[in-house]
């Protein structure tokens, strides 16, 4: 079975990168259809197109304000709960401020699809870059990488999280657009490592292949051996482990500002929505029960569209 | 094997340094001091002053850590800026409590895990696999406390099946005055680990039934099951207990969600309101012992890989 | 001698996504108790799968024996229930695997995984069955086997843990032991000590044995008569020696040719046989072998021969091939002499270099069906 990370086979004239290009790019359409067959991932890619596109929308799409308050119109159910305490303005209800939960929920997928995929491309570029560079030359960079690796591995990401978000919170830096820079911030510092030694891993063992001897036999500077050669062959399991990150980040956003650390209020994201609807969660479930529910599908898309990318990229990568 | 284990009991050392380093550098990031809780009261100069030469917080930062870490070493970790009760002494209220709960989700979600892989792995691509792996993906994508705020919900206050709030408010961790509050919390908390097990005992038992060394075993006459159990199951368990390490520490993460919305008195839930209150002392202490614990787990784990693969003893 | 083994007709199919591989197509065979039998052919030819569906290990699903009979000491293997024949494996039959290296579980000590049958079929004690262990451990040439014994698989190497398999195989005195390609993964020069080891201890206990392997060479002093398997069916039965000394199929030609021998110069080439072995999904449909015979007529197309005896040969040496049956052109050819159409073999090497470089399967046994979509 043709593979990715089998590297592509290695010829006299590898440094054609005619040949090589042309290899790559059936590699990639043999990919996209093992992954057009899965329907699950499919069925996620549909769901997180949706949720971009709502993200996008947002403001045109929403009913209301998201932070306009009615507190006289406070904790309305959905329309299909109890007729007593539905206003049929508010589809989805109103929180305990009155805030209108459908235009919140519909302007929370804006952070969860900023929080997943931004600091996905920070991680992913230092992350990359990194691990090239320690994995080609060695010596000291790779030393220093495995040694902070084996640091940061021993403790849980949200545990780190937890502590930066808390600490650095109310410094110039933590009230940077409601919170969102730090978040980014302190995701990028626990989460590039994993991608570093990952890359490095693949480096590695690339590095000895006869098409990247071949590259250096004919001069080719460590530069574009590293971009030309090497990264598009550690591409496929770099993609699958950033599929995985996106939903994670959205699961931290989510968990901190559950937490309170998180997102400042007011503005509306998910996982703060379920923070202030568990303060009324005795007197009315909604308020945590849409959050919750939007949470779970949007993960689950990512995870079915990860799982899928995975299936389609490297067949050999289990579990 | 023995001095591997004394060395890597010895590593544990400079592991809770760095965490204890890091804490500290972050918690003196912090702006402001733990003293402006009233933003309409400010503190006067004097008084100020004074509570920082209280703390010991007017010495210099190289100092103070210095400080910190021989009391750590001592057990003492100061007291609460919130309660003023000594830190040693609200984790101990709380940690019996916590360790309780966790140990029973670990054990549940082991016994979970492991019946329902290795079954789902005979079985594969039968109806029990597909939906032992739907439940799976589902248990290991949506966080337990989104899972625990829906059960909640469908089992405590729309069916109230259970009683769901505050186990163990006012009573001992052992035994509980009522057990049936500890079951939604405990099954909660074991679902994110008994998931992922059962995926990693699945994956692991599929590799290892198409060894050569099962059909050896079945060559012998020997019946199904004693293949499946003496013969598939003690291999396919060696890639399963490398996980116990990360779990142990999925479970110390997810004391915390789980006592918060639980209300139940731990300490994680404990630490929760610590930093929402930036309670430096309790979170930095809490920290340190959670750190410790995951390296413990770690270690407990490498260790009892040596003893499951013996190919492991001779490496060392 | 009383007969041992009678299997009839014997079809082992793999139900693939691909279609179904008809691995095993219609294999009969008889063994006398004591008697040796070797099973020769390429890998993918059905020797394996024949191996295992004696013992019933298919692995169902994807396989199943679909049709026929093995009769084994009186009485049929196929209409067994899993019970009875549990009984016998490891008991009355016992197997040798290819590869000591995976064959031995990683985890359990070479005593428990020896002495496991002796308690099941045997009903010895834990005493009783350390002593036997330790004398069978003696008996396949282990060194103070009595303090090895509790050492790991991992601990021993590949020719000493292919002894342990012997030892292990002849721990209940079965009467019929199946060796599975038993010295493919080892050295050269531990291969001839494994190949002894098995043949004297096979001959002291009057064990039946059926050697399979794809090298003519191995079986050559090993064992009484041979059968030459080819895409799931036998070909060509013989006495060992009348085998060597007349064989009377081109396939057998082509295997001889392509043995190195050492008493003859490097004048003499080795000869490979060009092409692969036929798909045994949509195998061809007359003669398995006519895609890559160099003797081959129109008639091999076009219908399949059967297993027949052949004229100027002893009277049980049978082979499965139009040209050498009576009537045939091959009748008198030499197959020293004669290597074939050479116009033949050309059109075989284009349509060779035409395939794809890599082939379908290379392995014995279909590949796993894929895994579920979501693991």
């Amino acid at each position: 079975m043709a593979t990715l990370s089998t590297p592509l086979r290695a010829r006299p004239n590898a440094v054609d990168l005619g040949g090589l290009d042309r290899q790559q790019r059936s590699l990639w359409i043999d990919a996209w259809q093992r992954l057009s067959r899965n329907k699950a991932a499919m069925l996620g890619l549909v769901i997180m197109a949706l949720a971009c596109l709502v993200a996008a929308t947002a403001q045109w799409i929403a009913p209301y304000e998201p932070l306009e308050q009615n507190t006289a119109n406070n904790l309305r159910d959905p329309v299909w709960g109890d007729p007593r305490y539905v206003d049929p303005g508010h589809l989805f209800g109103t929180d305990s401020l009155g805030r209108d939960i459908l235009s919140r929920l519909i302007y929370s997928a804006r952070i969860s699809i900023v929080i997943g995929f931004a600091p996905a491309a920070v991680v992913f570029v230092i992350g990359v870059t990194v691990g090239m560079v320690a994995g080609y030359t060695g010596g000291t960079t790779d030393n220093l990488l495995m040694r902070l690796t084996d640091v940061i591995y021993a403790f849980p990401d949200l545990l780190f999280l937890i502590i930066i978000m808390t600490s650095l919170r109310d410094t110039g830096i933590g009230q940077l657009v409601g919170g969102l820079i730090l978040m980014f911030l302190a995701i990028a510092v626990v989460n590039w490592i994993g991608v570093a030694r990952l890359t490095r891993g693949q480096v590695l063992a690339l590095k000895e292949k006869e098409f990247v001897e071949a590259a250096r036999a004919v001069g080719a500077s460590p530069g574009r051996i590293m971009l030309r050669h090497l990264f598009p062959n550690a591409l496929a399991p770099l993609i699958v482990q950033t599929a995985f990150a996106v939903p994670t980040y959205i699961l931290y956003e989510a968990g901190l500002s559950f937490l309170g650390v998180g997102i400042r209020p007011p503005i509306p994201t998910w996982g703060s929505m379920l923070n202030e609807g568990f303060l009324v969660f005795s007197s009315t479930p909604w308020p945590v029960l849409l959050p919750a529910l939007c949470i779970s599908i949007v993960m689950l898309a990512f995870t079915f569209v990860g799982d899928g990318l995975r299936d389609a990229l490297d067949p050999r990568m289990k579990i | 094997m023995v001095r591997y284990a004394i060395r890597r009991v010895l590593l544990l050392v400079p592991t809770l340094f760095l965490v204890a380093l890091i804490t500290f550098v972050l918690a003196q990031a912090a702006p402001g001091s733990p003293f402006d809780r009233n933003p309409d009261k400010p503190l006067s100069e004097d008084a100020r002053a004074r509570l920082n030469a209280l703390y010991g917080l007017d010495r210099p930062i190289h100092e103070q850590f210095a400080i910190y870490v021989a009391n750590a070493v001592r057990l003492d970790f100061g007291n609460s800026i919130i309660s003023q009760r000594p830190v040693v002494e609200i984790i101990g209220n709380g940690l019996p409590r916590s360790a309780q709960l966790g140990i029973q989700a670990l054990l549940v979600a082991v016994a979970i895990a492991l019946p329902l892989g290795v079954v789902s792995a005979l079985k594969q691509n039968t109806l029990v696999d597909y939906g032992s792996v739907l439940a799976a993906t589902i248990g290991t994508t949506i966080p337990s406390f989104v899972i625990g705020l829906m059960l909640i919900y469908v089992f405590g206050v729309t069916l109230k099946w259970v009683p769901f709030i505050g186990w163990g408010e006012g009573c001992g961790p052992l035994p509980s005055c009522d057990f049936r509050r500890m079951i939604l919390p405990t099954l909660v908390l074991a679902l994110g680990p008994a998931a992922y097990l059962m995926r990693i005992t699945r994956a692991s038992m599929l590799d290892v039934i198409r060894q050569d060394f099962v059909r050896t075993a079945r060559a012998k006459g020997l019946r199904e099951n004693v293949v499946v159990v003496r013969h598939a199951l003690r291999n396919a368990l060696i890639p399963v207990i490398t996980i116990l390490g990360p779990a142990t520490a999925a479970l110390i993460v997810g004391t915390f969600f789980i006592e918060y919305i639980f209300s139940i008195p731990g300490s994680g839930g404990e630490y929760i309101r610590a930093i929402r209150s930036r309670d430096y002392p309790v979170i930095m202490a809490t920290t340190l012992l959670y750190a410790f614990f995951i390296a413990l787990g770690n270690l407990v784990v490498d260790l009892a890989y040596g003893v499951v693969d013996p190919r492991m003893k001779v490496a060392k | 001698m009383a007969q041992l083994l009678e299997v009839r007709d014997l079809h082992t199919q793999f139900f693939t996504r691909d279609g179904v591989v008809r691995a095993v197509d219609g294999v009969s065979f008889e063994l006398d108790q004591g008697e040796t039998l070797g099973l020769v052919g390429e890998s993918g030819c059905g020797k394996t799968v024949t191996a295992l569906s004696l013992m019933r290990l298919i692995p169902i699903p994807p396989g199943k024996i679909v049709k026929g009979s093995i009769v084994f000491d009186g009485a049929d293997v196929l209409k067994m229930d899993d019970d009875e024949v549990r009984g016998i494996r490891g008991n009355n039959v016992a197997m040798i695997f290819q590869d000591p290296m995976t064959s031995l579980n990683p985890v359990l000590t070479i005593s428990r995984q020896i002495s496991e049958a002796l308690e099941l079929h045997l009903k010895m004690d834990k005493s009783e069955s350390r002593k036997r262990t330790i004398e069978l451990l003696d008996l396949v040439g282990i060194p103070s086997a009595k303090k090895r014994m509790d050492d790991y698989p991992h601990q021993f190497s590949g020719g000493m843990r292919q002894r342990v398999m012997i030892a292990m195989a002849l721990s209940c005195n079965p009467k019929l032991i199946l060796a599975d390609e038993p010295t493919t993964a080892l050295d050269v020069t531990i291969q001839a000590q494994i190949l002894d080891l098995l043949k004297n201890l096979a001959r002291e206990f009057r064990t039946a044995f059926i050697l399979i392997t794809h090298d003519l060479g191995v079986v050559a002093g090993m064992t009484q008569r041979i059968h030459v398997m080819y895409g799931g069916k036998i070909v060509e039965k013989a006495d060992t020696g009348e085998l060597f000394a007349n064989p009377k199929m081109p396939y057998t030609w082509g295997l001889l040719r392509s043995i190195p021998r050492l008493d003859e110069h490097r004048k003499a080439k080795l000869l490979p046989i060009e092409g692969l072995p036929p798909d045994l999904i949509a195998p061809p449909p007359g003669c398995r072998f006519e895609p890559r015979c160099q003797y081959r007529r129109d008639l091999c197309r076009e219908k399949e021969p059967e297993l027949r005896r052949i004229p100027n040969a002893k009277p049980d040496h049978e082979a499965r091939c139009w040209g050498t049956q009576e009537g045939g052109w091959l009748v008198d050819t030499d197959w020293r002499r004669e290597t074939g159409d050479a116009a033949v073999l050309e059109e075989i090497k284009q349509e060779v270099a035409q395939l794809p470089p890599e082939p379908k399967t290379d392995g014995e046994m279909p590949p796993p069906p894929p895994s579920a979509p979501l693991n």
